[in-house]
């Protein structure tokens, strides 16, 4: 069970996190800097849902329902994605 | 507990007991005498009757979108379009749909047979959720009144669709109003599916494994998937929508940089596992009657399980077979339609399964069973025709024409308000505590599976011969073939008024029905008819499998049912 | 205190916690796809108007946003610590803590409001307003309109959350022997996390497009 300590402990992470973002977003990556920020977005998401949402410690079910959710979503994005960008160029 | 009781339970659709109308043999209070009058009703977290609020709500709904339909209908007797201007019948197909779709068969059998059978089908006093239950009805009323206000206030023209930049720029129609009405009804959705997903997880009886669960309530769960994962999507992108309309912000205007296929992509994410919604419960009331009046298990049982769960998943990864012409690119639209051949696969999985079910098995052609008939045969149609529209080559000819309009009418009417009324007829006896008059029953399936033929099946025919949908005027030489639908349809139109009256008229003089008239097997056949509010006098244990008629020469001849709960002395 | 009291369609106080968790999830799922609507346009919208996007990136208050960010992951701190005080049925404890959220959550909705007033201000609110002194790229209009349509969104949702919490503020306040206290709190926590989650992705999304970052 997460004690309070934990919960600062993610707390902390997630402030640590947030400066890591906007110092990537400093840097010029191109076309890596979007995926950048979204991959440290999601480590955030993932520990305020493990941690804070006691999904780590809590029923596998839960575990399928956080990650059907981004799972449709991703579906959703995945897939009209596609569409725009296999689209003919304008004419 | 009278040997009256005991004797409900020999033949179908006989009377039993001279037990007063809505107790049972021992007197103890149902859900329909456990309270009087009005706020009864309408604060009452029952789900029994929270699901007969919806039966009344949806029922009118149903009439006036019929209402919409005949209108058109009549218009489509002649060639040119004589009785209504081309905006007026743009209005009707528009309200047809809308309230048809959002207002009748999204909700229909969930709302109404699920929220009255799944509580019980799994040994349950009630939902997880009872007031959520409540409110959901509620919030649905409200969405209905404002579309309701949509018709009254000079009705929509844009198709139930909604495409941009037509809705959002250029309609001159009541576009927020129904919007609103249609956002409003998402949400009456998603609160019965979050319901009953949470319920089936959490509450089932002691011993009811998920593969002793009846297939009925499989089929409200991968219904409730859908309505959860899917309906969100629809109600944000009417957000979007009403705020370009109304603030004349740019999402889907291509003037300030928007993409109405954008729209178009948003709005089929939903509206194409939408129509799983609507007829994966239709599927599992079929099971159920396949079983019944079958008296048999039914055949297969893990694949009709699993593949109302494929349904529902695959069901998300095909919506782009309604753009193969909208702009959408072509490989997308070949993945498309790809992945639409791939999800009739489960259908038919099903198909063969319940007509399996019917070799050797004891077979009665009682009401529910001639509409579970009409099911899979008109199902079957509807859903072949389907595999013809998601060849990207063969939609390109008929795309926005009749032939659309005659598949998903064979499935939604077909299919979904057959296995409608056939679960309604099914399950009428346990609702009411009466017996519907049989004869009436068969002979109103009889003219709906008629009218209906007539009704649709030319529709086929005019829509491969390039008659395009939601045109009122059409070619000379299309007309034999309108009129022939035409006709069906006030066949059809009879056809459906017959029970409402014979259901009404049931309510006060049919025949008391027993716990089991039909000698089906299932928990709500083991509770009295009606039932009382909590359901059981005791949380009952399974141990057996769903369907657990006794098998072919089985020695041990029984009734049909297993006590597996105390019943009141 | 009956700790093991629960509603009467329940069989167990533990089923109806059970039950509650996995309808608030359940509720977050549809959250999810609800906000992802909004976000799959964005995302395409991004791809297709890269320059728009990044100059109205550069418009918006990086550092509101980023203290903003801030202020909320302290705020799912005070809520975890909340949920845990209410484990533990210290409620004293567990009053400080929603207070302190809602505080926390006003303040974020404070400078949301600050952020909206300077965007009103120079005239980037979408619509028959939209009227940018720099005109800059021609679809900053469509950037705005998803800003205000995802921050707005989010906004609300915060909003309806610290109502909540205040809802239960009173209800602790008034009952703290009521035996769903633990379990309301936990589900009000988790809906709180969620919409700090949601936040946690649109500030990179929409705050730090590109290498312009906190230029200003």
């Amino acid at each position: 069970m997460t004690g309070r300590l934990g919960y600062f402990a993610c707390a902390a992470a997630l402030l640590a996190l947030l400066v890591a973002t906007v110092a990537a977003a400093r840097v010029d990556l191109g076309p890596l800097s979007t995926t950048v920020a979204l991959a440290i977005a999601g480590v955030k998401a993932a520990l305020v849902i493990l941690y804070f949402m006691h999904v780590r410690r809590g029923p596998r079910l839960i575990w399928l329902y956080a990650a059907g959710g981004f799972l449709w979503l991703a579906l959703l994005i995945t897939l009209v994605w596609a569409d725009v960008t296999t689209r003919a160029p304008n004419l | 507990m009278t040997d009256a009781d005991a004797d409900a339970e020999t033949d179908t659709g006989t009377a039993t007991t001279a037990a007063t109308v809505t107790t049972d043999a021992a007197g103890a209070k149902s859900y329909l005498n456990a309270g009087f009058g009005v706020t009864s009703w309408l604060l009452t977290r029952d789900h029994k009757r929270i699901g007969i609020l919806f039966l009344v709500t949806l029922t009118l709904f149903f009439f006036v979108g019929g209402l919409f339909a005949v209108l058109m209908r009549i218009e489509l007797l002649t060639p040119p379009g004589e009785i209504f201007q081309s905006e007026t019948y743009n209005k009707l197909f528009t309200m047809h749909g809308v309230i048809m779709i959002f207002f009748f068969l999204i909700p229909s059998i969930p709302t109404v047979l699920g929220n009255f059978l799944i509580p019980i089908m799994i040994g349950a006093r009630d939902l997880a959720f009872p007031r959520l239950n409540l409110l959901s009805w509620y919030v649905f009323v409200a969405g209905g009144l404002f579309t309701l206000a949509a018709v009254v206030a000079g009705g929509v023209d844009t198709g139930w669709t909604f495409y941009t930049p037509y809705s959002s720029v250029y309609a001159n129609s009541r576009v927020v109003l129904a919007g609103v009405g249609v956002f409003i009804s998402g949400f009456s959705s998603i609160l019965t599916g979050l319901n009953f997903l949470t319920t089936i997880h959490t509450m089932r009886a002691p011993g009811l494994t998920w593969f002793r669960l009846p297939l009925f309530v499989w089929s409200i769960y991968a219904t409730s998937i859908i309505m959860v994962l899917g309906t969100p999507v629809i109600t944000i992108t009417l957000v979007l929508l009403l705020l370009e309309r109304t603030l004349q912000i740019g999402f889907f205007n291509p003037s300030l940089g928007g993409d109405p296929v954008l729209f178009q992509h948003l709005f089929w994410f939903y509206s194409h596992p939408a129509v799983y919604i609507m007829i994966l419960p239709g599927m599992g009331v079929i099971s159920e009657l396949i079983a019944a009046f079958t008296r048999k298990r039914v055949v297969g049982y893990p694949f009709i399980a699993f593949s109302s769960i494929a349904i529902a998943v695959l069901g998300f990864l095909v919506w782009g077979h309604h753009m193969f012409v909208a702009g959408q690119s072509v490989y997308a639209g070949m993945v498309f339609s790809l992945l639409s051949f791939l999800v009739a696969v489960p259908s038919g999985i099903k198909v063969f399964n319940w007509t399996a079910t019917l070799y050797k098995g004891s077979v009665s052609f009682q009401t529910p069973m001639l509409y579970a008939f009409g099911f899979i045969g008109l199902f079957t149609i509807g859903g072949l025709t389907g595999l013809f529209l998601a060849a990207m080559g063969l939609d390109i000819h008929v795309h926005d024409t009749y032939f659309v309009v005659a598949h998903f009418h064979y499935i939604m009417v077909g299919g979904m308000v057959m296995a409608f009324l056939g679960g309604i007829h099914f399950w009428w006896p346990k609702i009411t505590g009466k017996l519907y008059p049989e004869g009436w029953g068969r002979l109103s399936a009889l003219i709906i599976f008629v009218g209906f033929n007539l009704t649709f099946f030319p529709q086929f025919i005019l829509g491969y011969l390039g008659m395009p949908r939601r045109y009122h005027a059409y070619p000379e030489e299309l007309q034999i073939l309108n009129v022939l639908s035409t006709a069906g349809a006030s066949i059809l139109g009879v056809g459906y008024v017959i029970p409402l009256i014979y259901l009404f008229w049931s309510m006060r003089y049919g025949r008391t029905a027993g716990a089991n008239p039909w000698a089906a097997q299932g928990l709500e056949w083991q509770v009295p008819s009606p039932p009382p509010v909590d359901n059981f006098e005791t949380r009952p244990t399974v141990t057996d499998e769903a369907y657990a008629y006794p098998m072919r020469g089985d020695p041990a001849v029984q009734e049909g049912m297993r006590k597996t709960t105390e019943m009141p002395p | 205190m009956n700790r093991d009291a629960h509603a009467h369609q329940f069989d167990t106080a533990e089923q109806q916690d059970a039950a509650a968790r996995l309808g608030m999830w359940t509720f977050l799922l549809t959250e999810v796809l609800l906000f992802g609507g909004i976000l799959t346009g964005y995302a395409i919208y991004r791809a297709e108007h890269g320059d728009a996007f990044t100059a109205g990136s550069a418009r918006l208050d990086f550092w509101l946003g980023f203290i903003n960010t801030a202020i909320l992951i302290a705020s799912s701190l005070t809520m975890a610590l909340g949920v845990h005080a209410a484990e533990h049925r210290r409620h004293r404890l567990l009053m400080f803590f929603l207070a302190a959220t809602m505080l926390l959550g006003a303040a974020f909705l404070g400078i949301k409001a600050i952020e909206y007033a300077h965007k009103i201000h120079e005239r980037l609110l979408p619509g028959p307003l939209f009227a940018p002194a720099a005109p800059g790229a021609r679809r900053l209009e469509l950037f705005f309109s998803f800003y205000f349509a995802l921050t707005g969104m989010h906004a609300l949702h915060m909003l309806i959350g610290i109502a909540i919490l205040a809802v239960l503020l009173v209800m602790v306040a008034r009952r703290p022997d009521a035996p769903s206290i633990h379990r309301r709190i936990e589900v009000t926590g988790l809906y709180w996390h969620f919409v700090d989650i949601v936040w946690i992705f649109l500030f990179p999304l929409l705050y730090l497009l590109g290498p312009a970052g906190p230029a200003r």
